[in-house]
């Protein structure tokens, strides 16, 4: 687990794993059904249980490596730093939208991530995702690569400086919920510009 | 307050119109599909508007079927056109 | 100035804010070239300005119950507005509706082949560690 380089994108779970998986899921979904009724009583929350557990018999979830563990004060500059991009971008797409003769351009980009683990490529991509001006087209599991679409740039530099900005998310991400391997991995330099066409043997398919 | 509800509600009607357009004129499916998202959005600012004026919570739980629905209708459109798809 | 004038008068702030994007939004609709870009625009009154209607709301009703569902609507909302832009981006991506000459770069196309081709084969091997039970 601690060797260096590419390490395995997804280790298997131990039996620990899936039970805190488990314990997890279930408060998460008690906590919605609790939600949805509003109150906080012992008839919501057992029935809550109840419901969560059907749930989770019929439609379990696929495993979930969570290596890491919770830090409150990345997690909050994480979260304050999303918020500022998300009205920072909306202001940005809404002026795009009303400026007179002006026709955006786009760029289909390839950020290999330096983490490659299901949880962070999906949490990387759902706040690219949700901070307008960019979207995810698609996620290699494989090379843990995210391939977004950025509106807004007009120059090759414009790019570059986008792909350091997800880079810099990822590094916030991982700063948070990451485990400490996880984030010595972060000091890795990261490529500028596109990325070296995959090679086939190095692919963990 | 008043004022606040006219203003919201002129705005939004504009923004209702102008993603009808949308949804007329929009070349593919997938097109019509993203406008009626838009257009889903649009419904539930309103419904929370009418809300926050009225001071009644009656309408909420319609805005969280409304968030849901908008999600499935979306997912299930991409899934139909990919079918369709040439690949 | 009482308290409940200063929260009105933020919810009212909130609302023409989530008002306003929503209107963006529907220009960029119509005056955006192609379906990728319009993603772009839908996923403004999505989140940001779904996010400033459900404060506005909150901060008028202020009740304990009505709140609880509003942060429910936001969750719901945030956690499936990318799923949902996600699919119907990459549907559209091989489709020939996207207008190429407005893209910079694309880096995505060396790559499409050899992925959709993973896609076919069965689960990776790290899965399968799961086994049964």
């Amino acid at each position: 687990m601690t060797q260096p380089g590419p390490a395995r994108p997804n280790p298997p779970l131990t039996r620990r794993d899936r039970r805190r998986n488990r314990i997890m899921a279930m408060t998460a979904l008690t906590t919605v059904w609790v939600l949805l009724w509003g109150t906080l009583s012992w008839a919501n929350v057992i029935s809550g249980v109840l419901v969560a557990t059907v749930l989770l018999a019929v439609f379990p979830l696929p495993p979930v490596t969570f290596a890491g563990r919770f830090r409150p004060l990345p997690a909050a500059r994480f979260l304050l730093r999303f918020n500022w991009d998300l009205v920072v971008a909306s202001i940005h797409i809404a002026w795009l939208a009303l400026r007179p003769r002006h026709t955006p351009r786009g760029a289909i980009i390839a950020v290999p991530l330096r983490v490659n683990t299901d949880l962070n490529l999906t949490l990387v991509g759902e706040a690219l995702s949700l901070v307008p001006g960019s979207l995810i087209l698609e996620a290699d599991r494989a090379t843990g690569t995210l391939y977004v679409h950025v509106i807004g740039v007009r120059t090759i530099e414009e790019v570059e400086r986008f792909r350091r900005g997800v880079y810099e998310l990822e590094a916030r991400i991982v700063n948070a919920i990451g485990s400490p391997d996880e984030v010595r991995r972060l000091t890795d330099s990261y490529p500028a510009g596109p990325p070296q066409p995959v090679d086939q043997e190095r692919v963990p398919t | 307050m008043i004022v606040v509800a006219v203003t919201v509600t002129v705005l939004l009607a504009i923004a209702g119109a102008l993603v009808l357009v949308r949804i007329i004129r929009g070349p593919s499916i997938l097109d019509r599909a993203v406008a009626t998202d838009v257009l889903l959005a649009i419904v539930v600012a309103a419904i929370a508007m009418e809300a926050a004026y009225s001071r009644d919570a009656t309408a909420l739980p319609v805005l969280v079927v409304l968030a849901i629905l908008g999600f499935v209708g979306s997912v299930s459109i991409a899934r139909f056109a990919t079918r369709k798809g040439d690949q | 100035m009482s308290l409940d004038a200063v929260l009105d008068t933020v919810a009212a702030g909130c609302l023409v804010a989530g008002a306003m994007l929503c209107l963006a939004a529907g220009v960029a609709l119509l005056r955006f070239p192609d379906l990728l870009f319009r993603l772009h625009a839908a996923a403004k009154p999505q989140v940001l300005g779904l996010l400033l209607v459900l404060l506005g709301c909150a901060l008028r009703l202020r009740n304990g119950v009505d709140i609880t569902t509003l942060v429910l609507i936001g969750l719901f909302q945030l956690a499936s507005a990318p799923v949902a832009a996600h699919m119907v981006g990459r549907t559209a991506y091989p489709h020939r509706d996207i207008g190429r000459d407005l893209l910079i770069t694309d880096e995505l196309a060396p790559d499409w082949e050899r992925i959709n081709a993973n896609r076919g084969v069965p689960s990776p091997p790290a899965q399968a560690s799961q086994g049964p039970g």
